[in-house]
């Protein structure tokens, strides 16, 4: 590539920024040592890196828990709100921030209970960010409660002989909501996939929800052991139009299932494979869903003279 | 009283007028009947003839009662006259009932004194048996109280002109009240066109039919006529409720984002902006529940549009949580609470002052942030202005406390000439200053700089943990203190640009009432007609309730005795049980009284009606020992 000298014309040539992993980390991450979330930061932080995010474009919006303690660990614009509500503040950050990234974090307390009204909704606003939902299964900041996804049996300091009801599969329930547009599961714990899943979300034109399987060793260690270490308890969804993996990275994992993202009614049986196997992959992408982001911008940056012609139209109308 | 004059004289008979200062008038009916229309527009004739107009909706809780209920009176009261009018008034003069039913729920809320004109369409002596037997009954009962009464053939005169009475009847009655108090019937047409200026010129010329119908009608059979003195101004005039001047505060404000949910009676204020918003360079969202759309508006703030929420006091409750992380972060935001009867769903449609100590203290511990509360219409729109200014120039969420009265009142006001300046600036991109921090708090005034997305190098994460200056979650104790003083001290900083209030008559005497909100124009027309009569009694009301407006404690002590006037709820000693020791006061006479260290006394209830001058004035009496009243 030829390089662009500044005396080479006229035209005076912005500095170019390159952005390396070290300007998105701020303070050492606080949380448990062998926790999934400081693998998730790496990650996320190494695609803010590949797509040279501008670390003052870029929000990361979360809620309260664990997972939500995210931004104060990135060097971007952050947003650390209330139990549950990332997501409609995360709306209101983007209504008229076309410029912006915005990312939110969330937990299954987070986004499947407290939250999960705006859940819902947030699938249906469809809003080009990229929704990280970090599903432990359990209420781990205030130690060890009974989560939404933490399965049937559970034992927890609210159930201590076991948690009585079925959990949600919140794969299957963003599947279900209407105008969905991008749904995915990886893990904590395959880098490779990791990665992959977050730069397909990322390029997703809308709402990309990604559930990633997180490991909490501290109050789950029995849960997700078994998990980790069978190579047989992990299915890869696998499509030229899903989460493309290299050959070397695919070869490694025992299960695939072929799966068209397109295919809804598809996605919906693959979602139950979560009864008998982690099935990480695109379950679903549409990328024509309406989006209510384009609809906050359609009209920014009206000037001045015409919103006083505007308001001035609409007073006449109770001019006597 | 009978009617035997079956065709429309061409050339009306001269008649007599009387002269009168003022006329409160009310169009009761069933729900859907268009009552409102017809006293909206004799509103809008008079301000344009340059009378002082207030009107009010009657409304009923449910969206449509059954017909013919007691308690459904749905219709609106107009009060005209010769000068200003700021509020209802007290009785009313003049009533059109579409049916005797409703009139029972007005007659129950004392609405009406005896010489008051009940004019009621006759049609229900012959409906049915059964209406017919109530109708009989209701006049003798309504002729024992001592309203003068005049059945009136409304339906059947409405038949001469179109097939369907129910559409169209309300510009009868327009016409009847025309020509009772003397309105220009030319002006009266034009006000027709303008209300069906959507609809075909067959539907507009019979509804200017029916109103020179109406209008010949009372000429040629009603033996009561009025006439009102009128100045119409030089100035522009617009005629709107508290509702649609918010709305169009928010326009003129600059606020690009108007985050709202559905409540009662806060909704019609983003209705009436609707249909200019988009033009106007902005949006409304509805969000999915009250929660979401607080949120919604803070993250707009955040990312550099200062954004508006509006609700009523259950939208508050919901709302408390994220009030107090825009507290704690410091987001500025306007909230709109258009204050209704509670606690719970409480009164929906109905006037309640009850939500001040929550907008002040509801929140989990110490979240000062600003309270502004507008008296008038024309306030409603100059506040959400000021609002905006004051939550960007405090980094902080500002309160506009209206109510259900204000919300549905309409009065004229001189238009607002809508400046640029009143418009925010483009959001702030340039680099952030090297070295400021996201809250470098004035250790005089707690005052900071805020960065915005998008600023390069004022990369910050906002949480709602306790915080140092660079918004990193306060691990040391003594952050906290220093952060809860920073921002309790913007408060005082404001406090020190505040104007000690105006007092309405003398600066000491025998007492002072203290008014909040929408009941100014009763309090004040009380305490004039009071002083008329002698009465040692003066006024002041207050706008700015957090920070509380200056010089109080020491205004007060030049009275012998402080009392609130508000619509909420309060003990009163001599009830059962209640005593000095446990009564609870009004929410403006509990915090004036922890201010000031005053004994302030306080007058208020919860019948979910506007305070009439009438029910001060008879509440003077008892305190000062004066006759008041006629």
């Amino acid at each position: 590539m030829i390089s662009l000298q500044p005396d080479f014309c006229d035209i005076e040539i912005p500095e170019k920024e390159h952005y390396s992993i070290e300007d998105y980390s701020s303070s050492k991450a606080r949380w448990c040592s062998g926790c999934g979330a400081h693998t998730i930061l790496h990650s996320v932080q190494k695609l803010c890196t590949d797509e040279q995010l501008p670390p003052e474009k870029t929000v990361f919006v979360s809620g309260i828990g664990c997972s939500s303690r995210f931004p104060h660990y990135m060097k971007t614009y952050g947003f650390h709100g209330l139990h549950g509500r990332a997501f409609p503040v995360a709306s209101g950050i983007k209504f008229r921030r076309p410029d912006l990234h915005v990312f939110v974090i969330t937990g299954d307390g987070d986004c499947c209970s407290i939250g999960a009204g705006h859940w819902v909704h947030a699938i249906r606003y469809n809003m080009k960010m990229v929704v990280l939902l970090f599903d432990n299964s359990i209420y781990g900041l205030t130690k060890k409660q009974t989560s939404p996804t933490s399965p049937l049996g559970t034992h927890t300091n609210t159930h201590p002989t076991g948690s009585v009801l079925p959990p949600i599969n919140p794969i299957q329930s963003t599947l279900g909501l209407a105008n969905v547009s991008f749904v995915a599961q990886t893990v904590d714990w395959k880098p490779a996939h990791l990665n992959a899943t977050l730069k397909k979300a990322y390029d997703h034109p809308g709402l990309a929800f990604v559930r990633i399987v997180q490991r909490c060793p501290i109050w789950m260690r029995e849960n997700y052991e078994p998990t980790v270490k069978d190579p047989d308890a992990i299915t890869v969804l696998n499509h030229e139009n899903g989460i493309v993996l290299e050959e070397n990275a695919l070869k490694k994992f025992r299960h695939i299932q072929e799966h068209d993202p397109s295919n809804l009614v598809k996605a919906r049986e693959v979602a139950e494979l979560v009864k008998t196997t982690t099935p990480i992959g695109l379950f679903y992408q549409n990328k024509e869903a309406i989006r209510y982001d384009e609809y906050g911008a359609h009209n920014l940056g009206v000037p001045v003279e015409d919103r006083i012609n505007a308001i001035n139209s609409l007073m006449d109308k109770y001019a006597i | 009283m009978s009617n035997n004059s079956e065709t429309i004289k061409s050339e009306p008979v001269k008649i007599k007028r009387e002269q009168i200062r003022e006329a409160v008038v009310e169009i009761v009916s069933d729900s859907g009947e268009g009552a409102q229309k017809c006293g909206q527009s004799l509103g809008t004739i008079s301000a344009k003839m340059g009378n002082g107009v207030w009107t009010v909706e009657i409304i009923p809780a449910e969206i449509r009662p059954p017909a013919r209920s007691k308690a459904g009176a749905s219709g609106i009261r107009v009060r005209m006259g010769s000068k200003k009018v700021t509020n209802m008034g007290d009785h009313a003069d003049m009533v059109v009932a579409l049916n005797e039913q409703v009139l029972y729920g007005r007659i129950d809320q004392n609405a009406y004194k005896p010489g008051t004109y009940l004019l009621i369409e006759n049609k229900w002596a012959t409906d049915t048996e059964e209406s017919n037997a109530a109708y009989t009954e209701s006049i003798q009962k309504f002729k024992a109280l001592g309203y003068i009464i005049h059945e009136i053939p409304m339906e059947k005169e409405c038949l001469k002109h179109v097939s369907d009475p129910r559409k169209g009847k309300n510009m009868w009655v327009l016409g009847l009240l025309c020509n009772i108090y003397d309105r220009d019937l030319n002006i009266a047409a034009a006000q027709v066109k303008a209300i069906f200026s959507k609809k075909s010129d067959d539907i507009i010329q019979s509804n200017i039919d029916l109103l020179h119908a109406g209008y010949a009608y009372a000429n040629d059979n009603l033996p009561m006529h009025f006439t009102i003195a009128s100045k119409v101004s030089k100035e522009d005039f617009v005629v709107m409720n508290g509702n649609e001047a918010v709305s169009l505060g928010v326009m003129a404000a600059g606020i690009e984002v108007c985050s709202m949910y559905p409540i009662t009676p806060a909704t019609s204020a983003s209705h009436a902006m609707a249909e200019k918003m988009e033009s106007a360079g902005g949006l409304i969202h509805q969000a999915e529940d009250e929660i979401a759309a607080i949120g919604f508006a803070i993250g707009a703030s955040y990312a550099g549009q200062t954004a508006v929420t509006i609700t009523s006091g259950p939208g508050i409750a919901l709302k408390t949580e994220f009030i107090g992380l825009a507290v704690m972060a410091e987001v500025p935001l306007v909230i709109v609470d258009v204050q209704r009867g509670g606690p719970s769903t409480g009164l929906p449609t109905k006037v309640e002052q009850g939500d001040l100590l929550a907008v002040l203290y509801g929140a989990a511990g110490d979240a000062p942030k600003i309270v502004l509360a507008p008296s008038t219409i024309e306030e409603c729109f100059h506040y959400i202005i000021l609002a905006r200014k004051l939550a960007e120039s405090f980094r902080t969420p500002v309160f506009v406390l209206t109510d259900a009265n204000l919300a549905t009142g309409v009065q004229p006001f001189p238009r607002p000439k809508i400046k640029s300046a009143w418009f925010p600036d483009p959001i702030d991109q340039s680099k952030w200053e090297e070295g400021v921090k996201a809250y470098d708090w004035d250790p005089k005034t707690g005052l900071s700089k805020r960065p915005i997305p998008g600023q390069k190098g004022g990369m910050y994460t906002l949480t709602g943990l306790a915080h140092d200056e660079e918004s990193h979650v306060a691990y040391d104790p003594s952050i906290n203190q220093r952060a809860a003083e920073s921002r309790s001290r913007k408060l005082a900083a404001l406090h020190k640009t505040l104007k000690e209030p105006k007092i309405l008559g003398d600066k000491s005497g025998d007492l002072l009432l203290v008014g909040w909100g929408s009941t100014r124009g009763a309090i004040e027309e009380a305490v004039e007609r009071a002083r008329e009569r002698g009465a040692k009694v003066s006024s002041l009301h207050l706008h700015f309730l957090s920070p509380m407006e200056p010089g109080l404690k020491s205004i007060f002590k030049n009275f012998k005795k402080v009392m609130t006037v508000e619509i909420n709820y309060s003990d009163t000693i001599g009830n059962s049980l209640i005593t000095e020791e446990n009564r609870r006061y009004a929410q403006l006479a509990w915090y004036l009284r922890a201010q000031t260290l005053t004994d302030i006394d306080c007058f208020s209830n919860v019948y979910g009606q506007p305070l009439s001058p009438i029910q001060i004035l008879e509440m003077l009496e008892k305190k000062l020992d004066l006759t008041l009243t006629e």
